[in-house]
């Protein structure tokens, strides 16, 4: 069956797709706020446009995340097989890898979450 | 191997009689400490909202955890017990639900509810609204207190000790001279860091009369255990005549007065009404009202404060005011005498 994404792709890269999209999200959504809270005078557009724009960002992360994890769980076979993947062949690197690449995306989903959290909770700059 | 010395501990009848017969004395040890849990230094007795807030949150995560605990020791007790084998299949899913699932789940509501609380914990007063401002700078090792007029000049200095109005939020502006102290009066709400350079706010109320501890929670050098302070709540017609009475600077004179002033002791404390005005040390305008001396280290005795104008450093290691002990015993009666009795 021919894929719309190579299986090529699925390499070492995409183990570190998933940790890179949370960490990208994570300073992001700092940086974004503390630069709008240090100019909100001079700026023209309140702090609910600022809470949209970053959950856009959160929902564009979570999305590449859940590619990450999808890729990976093809590459793992789509859970046929069974951990621990310690064979020293190919194939069991692969599968390894791929189990590996799917646990990170979980955690990296889970942390874009938290770190998103206050996103709902933190209304206004306060100073 | 340990699976084998827990079964083995659970299991032997000798071991049970053995733990009957101890838990109630260990149960007793374990209430012992609850008699601490009050007091004028316990954030388990809330003074005011803010405090509350921290002790609601603090029974909240303490409830979870003992629900988790109960649980981990059942799971302890039936692994140790178990005589039927389970799959690998069925030992996977615990470790997915028990490892990741739910420890997930819990992290995300105890995340949300710390920040869905943080307003209540952290109460914000915009720069504009009138509120009863304080500024407390951290020194090695006192506190040196500020009451601030509407337009935010100092109205008069004090050090060691904080008056607020109860029922009123008091708002602090915390600042650091030399390194990061760190202010928490526990009664009355979390602690806030105190840095250099910087001006932290922190905002507290208390909602019953009293005296509170407080302490510098950042450890800042030799004396950092002897740095704590203490905040009298009071009524707010009682702080408005308080506040009232310290403006006005009163006159001094005593002989006291004359030996603290001939020994030098004014180049770095003041008091208001006297030609004493040195900025290094604690100010000591009005010191006989005060509940304690040398940072809340010492009861506020004559005893204790030729004690302390002896020799400072043995009480409080670090500290920058040199001995006096050299001074004549009755030089150094007659000062404590004339500072114990300060208005």
């Amino acid at each position: 069956m021919k894929s719309v994404i190579p299986r090529e792709v699925e390499s070492l890269w995409t183990l570190f797709t998933a940790p890179t999209i949370w960490a990208v999200h994570f300073i992001g959504c700092y940086a974004t706020v503390a630069i709008y809270c240090a100019k909100a005078a001079s700026l023209d557009f309140g702090f609910d446009t600022v809470r949209l724009l970053l959950a856009g960002f959160t929902v564009f992360a979570l999305a590449v995340i859940v590619l990450s994890a999808w890729l990976a769980w093809r590459q793992w076979g789509f859970g046929v097989h069974d951990p621990p993947h310690d064979e020293p062949t190919r194939k069991g690197r692969t599968l390894f890898q791929g189990y590996a690449t799917l646990l990170l995306s979980g955690l990296s989903f889970v942390a874009v979450v938290y770190a998103a959290i206050p996103l709902i909770l933190i209304a206004e700059c306060q100073r | 191997m340990t699976d084998g010395w827990v079964a083995g501990l659970l299991q032997s009848r000798r071991s049970q009689r053995h733990l009957s017969r101890l838990c109630p004395g260990f149960i007793a040890l374990l209430v012992l400490p609850l008699t601490s849990c009050s007091g004028t230094h316990s954030a388990l007795d809330p003074a005011g909202p803010e405090a509350a807030n921290v002790a609601q949150l603090f029974f909240v995560m303490l409830a979870g955890g003992v629900v988790i605990w109960v649980g981990l020791v059942a799971a302890l007790i039936y692994s140790a017990r178990k005589k039927r084998e389970h799959s690998e299949e069925s030992a996977g899913r615990v470790i997915l639900w028990g490892g990741a699932v739910i420890p997930t789940i819990i992290l995300c509501a105890l995340l949300s509810y710390g920040m869905w609380l943080m307003p209540a914990i952290r109460p914000w007063v915009p720069d504009d609204q009138q509120v009863r401002r304080i500024e407390v700078t951290g020194e090695q090792f006192w506190w040196r207190v500020r009451y601030l007029d509407e337009a935010g000049e100092t109205m008069f200095e004090t050090a060691n000790e904080v008056r607020i109005p109860v029922g009123e939020p008091a708002h602090f502006s915390l600042k650091a001279a030399d390194v990061i102290h760190s202010f928490w009066v526990p009664s009355l709400g979390g602690k806030m860091d105190m840095i250099p350079g910087r001006t932290n706010p922190l905002t507290l109320t208390a909602d019953r009369e009293g005296t509170y501890r407080g302490v510098c929670a950042e450890f800042c050098g030799e004396s950092h255990a002897l740095m704590a302070f203490t905040v009298r709540a009071v009524a707010p017609d009682e702080h408005e005549a308080w506040l009232a009475e310290r403006r006005v600077s009163g006159s001094q004179d005593a002989e006291g007065l004359a030996i603290f002033l001939n020994n030098g002791c004014g180049a770095c404390h003041a008091i208001s009404g006297t030609p004493a005005n040195g900025r290094i040390g604690p100010d000591l305008t009005a010191f006989g009202e005060r509940t304690t001396l040398a940072a809340a280290t010492l009861r506020h005795t004559a005893e204790d404060i030729a004690r302390f104008v002896a020799y400072p450093g043995v009480i409080k290691p670090g500290v920058k005011m040199p001995h006096f002990g050299m001074l004549p015993e009755d030089d150094i009666k007659t000062i404590a005498a004339f500072l114990k009795e300060l208005k």
